[in-house]
């Protein structure tokens, strides 16, 4: 019950953080991106507190930390260091609706507390993607 | 639409962004990732594993509320998109994110804060992306 309390609490701070910095905001961020244009910068104070924060905090864990998580057996950090077409692929795809929505998922899940129409028709069609995904990979694999 | 330069919110919400990732990595081990906590939400392999996604989303979709609570008004989420291309733009997202194995959050924050060389190549990609894309639809098709 403790773990998620406290799973909760970090959803809730990650949540405050992206509402708070304009990241659930498609007019900020289409704005950042539109250096010709109307360009807000903002949102290099966002990655850049978010990075800054995360690389320390990650450097004391790996570093001096314990040497598995409180409340897990392992840490669970991706170990592929392969730079291929999928990656590649699959990131200039997600720009790609990222620059015509204004919204990535991390910037649209706590938005989607809000309520408003055009961010909850947004979260059904990201789920719908990953679905269809899903399903082109379970394919080509079989 | 003009918005306006906000580097102190910014940089304040940044940081909360990045304390919920070394949270979660201390307590559960997981990267903070916005796209395989989604994916792993929908598709649980145990429920020991679903609960900690549940948990963590729950919290996310709190955070308006409280803010309307303790501010007395929602944070501004203005949609210059027409519902077409909102559909269009959530499905290509998620397309592109299950195919790259990330997003802003999970390559982004916590992939570059480990110096992940894919994360990095990732981060790149979809950053020019974007940009190109913002550039084609606000000044060659609507300029």
């Amino acid at each position: 019950m403790l773990r998620i309390v406290i799973t909760y609490l970090i959803g809730l701070t990650f949540g405050l953080g992206i509402m708070i910095s304009g990241m659930a905001n498609p007019a900020k961020v289409l704005n950042f991106f539109d250096v010709a244009g109307t360009w807000d910068p903002s949102l290099i104070f966002v990655m850049g507190g978010a990075l800054v924060v995360t690389f320390i905090g990650y450097r004391l864990i790996f570093g001096k930390g314990p040497k598995k998580p409180v409340m897990d057996e392992t840490f669970q950090i991706p170990q592929n260091r392969t730079i291929d077409t999928r990656l590649l692929g699959g990131s200039a795809v997600f720009g790609l609706g990222w620059g015509i929505a204004g919204f990535c998922p991390g910037g649209a899940l706590p938005a989607v507390g809000s309520l408003k129409p055009e961010v909850l028709i947004f979260a059904a069609a990201l789920i719908a993607g990953i679905f269809i995904a899903k399903a082109l990979q379970a394919r080509a694999h079989s | 639409m003009i918005t306006e330069f906000t580097p102190f919110q910014s940089l304040v919400g940044g940081s909360l962004i990045g304390l919920a990732s070394v949270l979660l990595m201390l307590t559960l081990g997981r990267v903070m990732g916005a796209t395989g906590i989604l994916a792993g939400f929908m598709q649980p392999s145990s429920p020991r594993d679903w609960s900690w996604r549940a948990a963590l989303l729950a919290g996310m979709v709190t955070a308006p509320g409280l803010m309307l609570l303790t501010t007395g008004h929602m944070p501004a989420i203005d949609v210059p998109v027409s519902i077409p291309m909102l559909v269009v733009g959530g499905i290509l997202v998620g397309i592109g994110v299950t195919y790259g194995s990330g997003c802003t959050s999970g390559h982004g924050v916590c992939g570059n804060a480990r110096l992940s060389p894919r994360s990095i190549a990732a981060t790149l990609t979809f950053m020019l992306f974007t940009g190109i894309t913002v550039y084609i639809l606000r000044h060659v098709i609507g300029g």
